[in-house]
């Protein structure tokens, strides 16, 4: 019985128009959404447990608002969910040492969570955690199979590794082969009257100060060709006056 | 300020020309730093030594940098890496390695470093649909996006000195796949051309593949392609979705600009756009944009191309 978490994350729709106000991101009238990585995730946790049996708990760390995150994937076959609640910045350390304190204290065998989350696109979460638990971690993963101990892909210069882990380990996951499963009525159903299990968290300080929060610099405006014959102008140009080729 | 160290980025166990640019960012940071080479073979770290803005280089020599365990690597860098500000690439790999360092060391890390303003820094959020400027307080891990800072030159001289070092491996490699085709990764190259639903099938994709041959690019696929046609798999797509990227040049075909796919190229220092479409988003972004079929662009591209590199 393998004792299985997931790390899932609440982040802004990918799909959305991201806006300033002031000197700070408004996420006010943004949808939010599981962090993409985070689904393929969660199917690979799904997938751990049906090979041989186990619990899945999802864990997030924000605001009651993530609850919504987590009853998504309880839909999905989590069997509990658990959110940090914690609103406001906290800087790597401060996030990997609550996480890596709650994984501790709940005795997983494996954690796995999305490559990187879609608003930082960071990545450090994974390996970070890794690191304080003295656990190995193989990142961006894109093929997993369970037969006889755990066996991943991941790639590396000039293709891929197929590297065979041993637990405890953090397993960061890419989308690579993965179809996620979808949540049925049943599902749905069950996990609406689901209990989220909230616990207050304490950050430790911050070494790292959001400044700002501003939109990238526009970009001049650039040069507009008619027809494919202005091809063999923008070949010049990209010799010329780019000096790349 | 802060004492700054750069951990070398390898490309086929050579120092790579990326790391040019870590010691740039560290001189911004205000210092010259040590220059880290993990490697198992410490003639390796031989070009380091000509870099310029350097104080000192370090070839950490174990086993097991032969291959890329992120507990091994980490703990076998920590123990020869002084404190300081740890300085790594942005690759995928050397991200996690950042992510490690720092944890093993109880400080923050900053991933993706596109500017160094004092102790600022600027990092792209949203996958680059805005920027967050942060200030670091004493040590901490920053990755640096390659082809940001100016590299610095290799008019430098600078003694190698060799350390053995060694971590505990945790994980297994069982077996290196090398990719069928000699083509790079979009992660890896310098010049990329992706195609979109516009390219109208899968196999039109080899059109791609010919200029990318003459460029030495990497070719790339939109969301919408990858999410269209098995043929193409997600390892090509660029985007919020599929991977970052930030070549010198970016040459997108067929493709209209979905914010999704925006926000994984838009940092490209060149972009082009090939669409027949005038209004298309990507044009808001090509520096260089082509108003034309791709049946009509790619052949004439292709033979300027071939003449110019000829």
């Amino acid at each position: 019985m393998v004792n299985i978490a997931v790390l899932v994350k609440q982040v802004p729709d990918t799909n959305s128009k991201i806006q300033i106000s002031g000197d700070r991101v408004d996420l006010s009238s943004v949808k939010m959404d599981i962090s993409p990585y985070d689904e393929f995730a969660v199917e690979n946790a799904l997938q751990h447990k049906e090979s041989g049996g186990g619990t899945v708990t999802a864990i997030t760390v924000g605001p009651a608002g993530a609850d919504k995150v987590l009853k998504g994937v309880k839909a999905l076959g989590v069997d509990n969910i658990v959110r940090l609640d914690f609103d406001g910045y906290m800087d790597s350390n401060g996030l990997q040492s609550v996480l890596a304190q709650e994984i501790s204290s709940g005795g997983y065998d494996v954690v796995y969570c999305g490559k990187s989350a879609a608003d930082t696109g960071a990545g450090s979460t994974g390996p970070g955690i890794a690191e304080r638990l003295g656990w190995g971690s193989v990142s961006n993963i894109t093929d997993i199979s369970f037969d006889g101990g755990l066996t991943v892909t991941s790639p590396t210069e000039g293709g891929n590794a197929i590297i065979s882990v041993n637990l405890p380990a953090v397993v960061s996951c890419d989308k690579g082969s993965t179809k996620v499963r979808k949540s049925n009525v049943k599902g749905i159903m069950m996990a609406k009257k689901a209990q989220v299990d909230v616990k207050p968290v304490t950050a430790p300080a911050s070494s790292v100060t959001v400044v700002s929060q501003v939109m990238p610099p526009a970009k001049p405006a650039g040069k507009k060709f008619e027809g494919g014959q202005s091809a063999q102008t923008v070949a010049q140009l990209l010799r010329d006056e780019a000096n790349i080729i | 300020m802060s004492d700054t160290i750069v951990i070398a980025e390898l490309s086929k166990g050579k120092v790579s020309p990326t790391t040019n640019e870590l010691v740039t960012a560290a001189n911004e940071l205000g210092s010259n730093p040590t220059v880290i080479v993990p490697c198992s073979d410490s003639s390796a770290a031989n070009d380091a030594s000509n870099i310029s803005g350097v104080t000192k280089v370090i070839a950490a020599k174990s086993d097991v940098f032969a291959n890329y365990d992120a507990a091994a690597w980490a703990e076998a860098i920590d123990s020869v890496a002084p404190a300081g500000i740890v300085i790594t690439s942005a690759s995928a790999q050397s991200k996690d390695l950042a992510a490690r360092i720092a944890a093993r060391r109880s400080i923050s890390v900053v991933q993706d470093v596109i500017a160094i303003n004092g102790t600022t820094l600027s990092t792209p959020i949203y996958s680059g649909k805005a920027i967050q400027n942060v200030a670091i307080s004493g040590d901490a891990v920053i990755s640096v996006r390659a082809n940001v800072f100016t590299p610095s030159d290799n008019s430098g001289s600078t003694d190698v000195q060799v350390i053995d070092t060694t971590g505990n491996v945790s994980t297994a490699v069982k077996e290196l796949v090398q990719r069928a085709s000699q083509r790079l990764d979009v992660s890896e190259a310098n010049i990329i051309i992706s195609g979109g639903r516009g390219m109208g099938t899968p196999a039109n994709f080899s059109h791609l593949e010919e200029i990318a041959d003459k460029l030495g690019a990497a070719v790339g696929a939109s969301r919408a392609a990858v999410d269209t046609w098995d043929e193409i798999p997600h390892s090509m797509q660029v985007g919020q979705t599929g991977k970052t990227v930030n070549p010198n040049l970016y040459i997108a075909v067929g493709i209209s600009g979905a914010i999704q796919h925006l926000a994984g190229m838009r940092s490209s220092k060149y972009i082009v756009a090939i669409n027949k479409d005038a209004d298309a988003p990507i044009f808001q972004h090509a520096d260089y944009g082509i108003v034309a079929t791709w049946e009509e662009a790619l052949p004439v591209l292709s033979s300027s191309l071939s003449s110019l590199l000829a």
